[in-house]
């Protein structure tokens, strides 16, 4: 019996073992030595065999780290000490060893046939690296059958494209016409430009003489194009909405010292920058003295950057803001001469270059759909963030008793003050909430663009026109003017490029609050004053 | 009972004797003084003028004009723009399309063209640089563009009632949105360099003494003249009106004003000033780009007004001196410190002088006299 | 020529039954200085006035009472162009639609208004008020070279006169007292010389004395001017009123002489409650 299982087992093993040890030192001979065609034949049979095991030693012809002797290659490294390119085992170098010259040919069938085979590798990135250097490089139908074995076994959708991709670029070229009009179908559902090119360069060259095929291409590359142009507009409502969602973050705060309070704050970019600092601080913090806990810090910066603008915002309303109530031309520039003081004193104590800042792992990456459709996972983040916090607001105003004074001392203070509601205290609180959402806009800042000193410049005008635009005192209306801004300067940009579209908002900004000022201009009402 | 006077001779009613003495003194200064210390005096003296006195002193008033400009619009008709650095800057753009024109083949590139447009391989001028090597015609353009283009927004603004911090709001707009224009290569304007390497006006060499205190003493005398008018201003019915405006608009609305034809002519007026200010400043200061355009200059321009006291037109004046004084000093001295000092300034006028260092002074007078 | 009834011959006497030519400016040919007819106006819901429809003869001097929250304010900034009626109409003699024309037009064409809160030039001094006020050019030519003739320096020494401010016309008018500002107020509204002179409380926060001195003042312009005074104080509106009006809810409530108006039983109810 155990003679009989024996027997079985090395019968499988040496089956098996001739199986993987198709790589073997006459193949690498083969590979190495001889004229280019059998050189190519031997580097297809490699191919076709799927051996992985192949790998490194074409790698090495690459890298021209083999010599070949009467028979045998050996894989030389740089000291000269010699390998045997099946076993990895030490050999002597003969005398008579010669150098293998790689010429352009061969070595593009190396890196591609390197390519095709690593498309079986385990390790995600080495597949990804892979498809691509084959999309960059020469693919023929000696890699078809790998490529379709790899689009069989692939479940990574990006991957998956190019090989689908990459498939149907080789069957192509296929004498049998239906094979061809399924390639031109497989192009036909993509939406990468690469497809597009492979389509337009066959339609061009004078191979394809098939009627039929022809139509069929052009067929796909208007399908082609209104794919891409499905996508781009997506990209496009996309980066709007995330533009959008920063706005609204950005103008929230105001909204609230503005849009309720009735208080200009210039310096409400600043509390923004300080916010994107404070994020910066509690990077390095974790950094240095919690470096296990670095991909937190993000969550940690929340709270941080909220509390500390808050407290500088409520700095300046108790020392400044409560002189200057109902003066507002004097409250805009006493907040404007904070927001000198506020810059000067961060680049006195952080230098007046921009800081880095890095997103944590689960911050980093995208989230891809097509080649012309990808989503970074900082900005969705960023939009969701940007939800919680509008509904936290909301909430805050509206179902809460902080909430309810803040209304009532903006709507009659006087009266709000007769019933008991301490108006000091609201309108420092009021103040701080609306600073501390700025602080919050920073820390989102921070995970997206650069951070320095003017970080709040560019925001200020924005994000009073968001207020204004979308009505003064009211929360919906400011989150539907940021998207609304954002979407609008998002696409405007693409038809005309940032600077003229940057105007082109400003100007309609301009315009539309002379036209529709929303009742709050005109003078309507009873006070004489207006 | 005696009537007060209010058709005096014009001197009595521009100035009391004191004003005129002031005035003449200040003419006197910048006339005769000055130039002869920078000019005559040996540079060896005690008693010369350095000519980078006479750059910073001459630019200082251009500031002051500027700030006039913004008294009359802000201190007495309450409109607060934060935008007039659009004006100043494209009045000193047109007559630098002017000096640009007369820098002729010294460029770097000695052709036809000015250098920027040579990088940006253009091979003629655009049609809005036409004429432009007319003095007369650069004059022209200064005198007109930026108050046409003050005109038109005015009119819109004005005719929507749009005031207060809404209306200060929408000039930050304007001007940021002019200020990317500009910044475009492609505006013709020379981008983000903006005009520079200036060689002659009028034929003379701009780069010698002689030069500069002839565009100081015009500057000088352009300071005191729109002083003088600015005071008829504002002595005379019209300046009643305005601040009327300031103060309460709508019943000088029910008393059958029409405020939007007294805000658009002030503001259109005040918008002419300050492209003559500008267009004063490119020459002495040798070079103009967006970057003056930029909001913070803007609102830089409001804080002179405010220090040396709104309302009161000597104020502003003395306002662009203190301030920009200050900032040369400090830039010299204390880089570090200039934007805390600037922006304390900010705070402590807004908060403590509402009525700027005229009205300490006037404040202190009254308490000594009683 | 035909005849259109009446005694032969007298129609081409008076003119009577023929139209006119249209001229410029107010034309009050039939006697009413102001027509209201079915205005409505609405704030967010709330119906500040409710078809209201009045009219004021030339040289009438009307009072206007209700409580609060009545719609009176609201009918003098309709009056004046501060507001826009929803629906009806507003004349101002035959031909001028104020519903047409803005604030300044308005007070030019000769409608005068006080607020219930003196509203006057603080930083100006009392001479400066009515000068500003006085009637002339509203241009800007005028505003840069114009004098004032001797006729209108004439005009601001009466008017000062009968304000009696004479003695305080180099002080700055946010000096004055309460009671001062608002005959500073009256003053320059007669120093505009309006046809119509819309008087949102007059008398408010006033003295007895100033009180009668300004029931003086009406009564001695009342029939050269058209004047329409909304007053709570009665025994001010008992001196100076033939003909009241009662707005109510936004509408008129009830109109006539004071003693049909204090008997009137929907008007008592409104007043006192049920």
């Amino acid at each position: 019996m155990r003679n009989w299982l024996s027997a079985v087992v090395g019968i499988a093993v040496l089956l098996l073992g001739t199986a993987s040890w198709a790589f073997d030192a006459q193949t690498a001979f083969k590979l190495a030595s001889g004229e280019s065609d059998a050189r190519i034949a031997a580097i297809d049979s490699v191919i076709a065999d799927d051996d992985a095991d192949a790998i490194p030693f074409l790698q090495k012809l690459l890298d021209d780290s083999v010599k070949i002797s009467k028979d045998h290659a050996f894989v030389v490294d740089d000291s000269g000490a010699a390998t045997d390119p099946v076993t990895g085992q030490a050999a002597t170098l003969p005398d008579d060893a010669d150098d293998v010259i790689n010429n352009n040919r061969i070595r593009g069938e190396i890196e591609a046939a390197l390519a095709a085979l690593k498309l079986s590798l385990p390790d995600r990135i080495a597949r990804l690296d892979a498809a691509k250097a084959l999309q960059a490089g020469n693919v023929d139908a000696s890699k078809l059958p790998l490529i379709q074995k790899a689009v069989a076994k692939e479940k990574d959708a990006e991957i998956h494209e190019i090989l689908v991709q990459l498939e149907a670029v080789i069957q192509l070229n296929s004498p049998d016409k239906a094979i061809r009009l399924g390639a031109v179908h497989a192009l036909g559902e993509s939406s990468s430009p690469s497809a597009k090119e492979v389509l337009s360069s066959r339609l061009a060259s004078s191979d394809e003489t098939d009627a039929d095929v022809r139509a069929a291409i052009t067929a796909a590359l208007k399908a082609i194009d209104r794919h891409m142009l499905g996508y781009e507009y997506a990209a496009e409502v996309f980066t709007g909405v995330s533009l959008g969602s920063i706005l609204l973050l950005a103008a929230l705060g105001l909204a609230i010292t503005y849009g309720l309070m009735g208080i200009i704050n210039m310096a409400h970019g600043e509390l923004m920058m300080i916010g994107a600092y404070a994020t910066y601080a509690v990077q390095n913090l974790f950094k240095s003295h919690f470096p296990e806990l670095f991909q937190f810090y993000p969550v940690a910066a929340i709270p941080v950057a909220f509390f500390v603008t808050a407290c500088v915002g409520m700095v300046i309303e108790r020392s400044i803001l409560k002189f200057l109530y109902g003066r507002s031309l004097e409250t805009l520039l006493a907040t404007w001469g904070v927001s000198l003081i506020l810059m000067q004193g961060v680049r006195t104590i952080f230098g007046a270059q921009n800081v880095e800042v890095e997103n944590p792992s689960w911050m980093s990456g995208n989230f891809t759909i097509s080649a012309s459709l990808v989503l970074p996972y900082n900005r969705i983040i960023i939009i969701g963030f940007s939800i919680v916090v509008v509904a936290l607001v909301w909430w805050l105003l509206t179902k809460t008793r902080l909430g309810l004074f803040v209304r009532a001392v903006t709507q009659n203070r006087a009266m709000a003050s007769c019933i008991g509601v301490p108006t000091a205290r609201v309108d420092t609180l009021a103040f701080g909430l609306g600073s501390g959402i700025a602080g919050l806009a920073g820390v989102a800042l921070s995970q997206i663009g650069n951070v320095g000193p003017d970080l709040g410049q560019h925001y200020i005008v924005n994000s009073f026109m968001v207020v204004v635009l979308g009505g003064v005192g009211q929360l919906a209306g400011s989150v539907l003017a940021a998207l609304g801004l954002g979407v609008v300067s998002k696409f405007a940009e693409g038809l005309t490029g940032p600077v003229i579209a940057e105007i082109c908002v400003l100007v309609f900004v301009i315009v539309f609050i002379q036209r529709r000022p929303q009742g709050l201009f005109a003078m309507t009402g009873r006070s004489a004053e207006g | 009972m005696a009537r007060p006077e209010l058709s005096q001779g014009l001197m009595r009613r521009l100035y009391d004797g004191p004003g005129w003495m002031g005035v003449i003194a200040g003419f006197g200064i910048i006339a005769i003084l000055i130039p002869l210390l920078n000019l005559a005096v040996p540079e060896t003296s005690a008693f010369h003028i350095p000519d980078y006195t006479v750059a910073l002193t001459g630019k200082i008033m251009c500031y002051a004009i500027l700030a006039l400009a913004m008294d009359l619009v802000w201190g007495y008709t309450g409109i607060l723009s934060l935008g007039h650095g659009i004006f100043f800057a494209m009045g000193g753009y047109a007559f630098g399309m002017y000096l640009m024109r007369q820098i002729g083949h010294d460029g770097s590139y000695h052709s036809d063209l000015p250098d920027f447009m040579v990088f940006l391989d253009w091979k003629a001028y655009p049609w809005y640089w036409k004429f432009t090597n007319h003095f007369v015609y650069a004059l022209v353009l200064v005198a007109v563009v930026p108050a046409a283009l003050a005109a038109a927004f005015g009119f819109f603004a004005f005719r929507s009632r749009i005031k207060g911090v809404y209306f200060s709001i929408i000039t930050q707009a304007m001007t940021v949105a002019f200020m990317l224009l500009f910044f475009r290569n492609e505006t013709g304007f020379g981008g983000n360099n903006g005009f520079t390497d200036f060689k002659r006006i009028l034929g003379y060499t701009i780069a010698t003494p002689q030069t500069r205190i002839v565009l100081f003493i015009v500057t000088g005398v352009v300071l005191i003249g729109t002083l003088l008018v600015g005071r008829f201003i504002v002595t005379g019915k019209l300046g009643r009106i305005l601040v009327a405006i300031r103060d309460a608009e709508s019943r000088l609305m029910f008393l059958g004003y029409n405020p939007l034809l007294f805000k658009l002519a002030i503001w259109t007026f005040s918008a002419f000033i300050a492209a003559v200010a500008g267009a004063l400043y490119v020459p002495q200061v040798g070079i103009i780009n967006p970057s003056e355009m930029s909001p913070a200059n803007s609102i830089e321009i409001a804080i002179w007004t405010a220090v040396g006291g709104r309302g009161t037109l000597v104020g502003a004046i003395l306002g662009a001196a203190i301030v920009n004084g200050a900032k040369s000093w400090f830039t010299a001295a204390f880089p570090e410190y200039w934007l805390y000092f600037l922006g304390g300034l900010f705070v402590i006028v807004t908060l403590f002088l509402p009525d700027g260092v005229l009205g300490l002074i006037h404040k202190l007078r009254s308490k000594q006299k009683s | 020529m035909k005849d259109v009834g009446g005694t032969p011959g007298k129609a081409e006497e008076t003119g009577e039954g023929y139209g006119h030519v249209l001229q410029p400016g107010l034309d009050t040919t039939h006697g009413v200085m102001l027509y209201l007819d079915e205005v409505t106006v609405s704030f967010d819901g709330f119906r500040a006035l409710n078809k209201l429809s009045l009219s004021v003869d030339v040289g009438e001097l009307r009072v206007i009472i209700g409580p609060n929250g009545a719609g009176k304010t609201t009918m003098m900034d309709v009056i004046t162009g501060k507001t826009r009626p929803d629906t009806g109409t507003v004349f101002f003699g035959q031909t001028m639609d104020l519903t047409k024309m803005n604030e300044p037009e308005i007070a030019q064409a000769g409608i005068g208004r006080k607020f219930q809160k003196p509203t006057i030039f603080a930083h100006h001094t009392v001479f400066e008020n009515l000068d500003l006020a006085i009637k002339n050019d509203r241009g800007i030519w005028a505003a840069l070279f114009g004098k004032l003739t001797g006729e209108q320096r004439d005009r601001i020494d009466e008017i000062l006169e009968t304000i009696q401010l004479t003695s305080l016309m180099k002080s700055r008018a946010g000096l004055l007292s309460h009671g001062q500002k608002q005959w500073l107020e009256i003053g320059m509204l007669l120093a505009q010389e309006p046809k119509l002179l819309l008087l949102d409380e007059p008398v408010a926060g006033m003295t007895d004395h100033e009180t009668a001195r300004t029931a003086e003042l009406l009564k001695s312009i009342e029939g050269k001017h058209s004047i329409v005074v909304v007053e709570h104080d009665m025994e001010f509106v008992d001196t100076i009123a033939h003909k009241i009006t009662v707005l109510h809810e936004g509408s008129v409530l009830a109109e006539g002489p004071m003693e049909s108006i204090q008997n009137n039983e929907k008007v008592i109810e409104v007043y006192l409650g049920r």
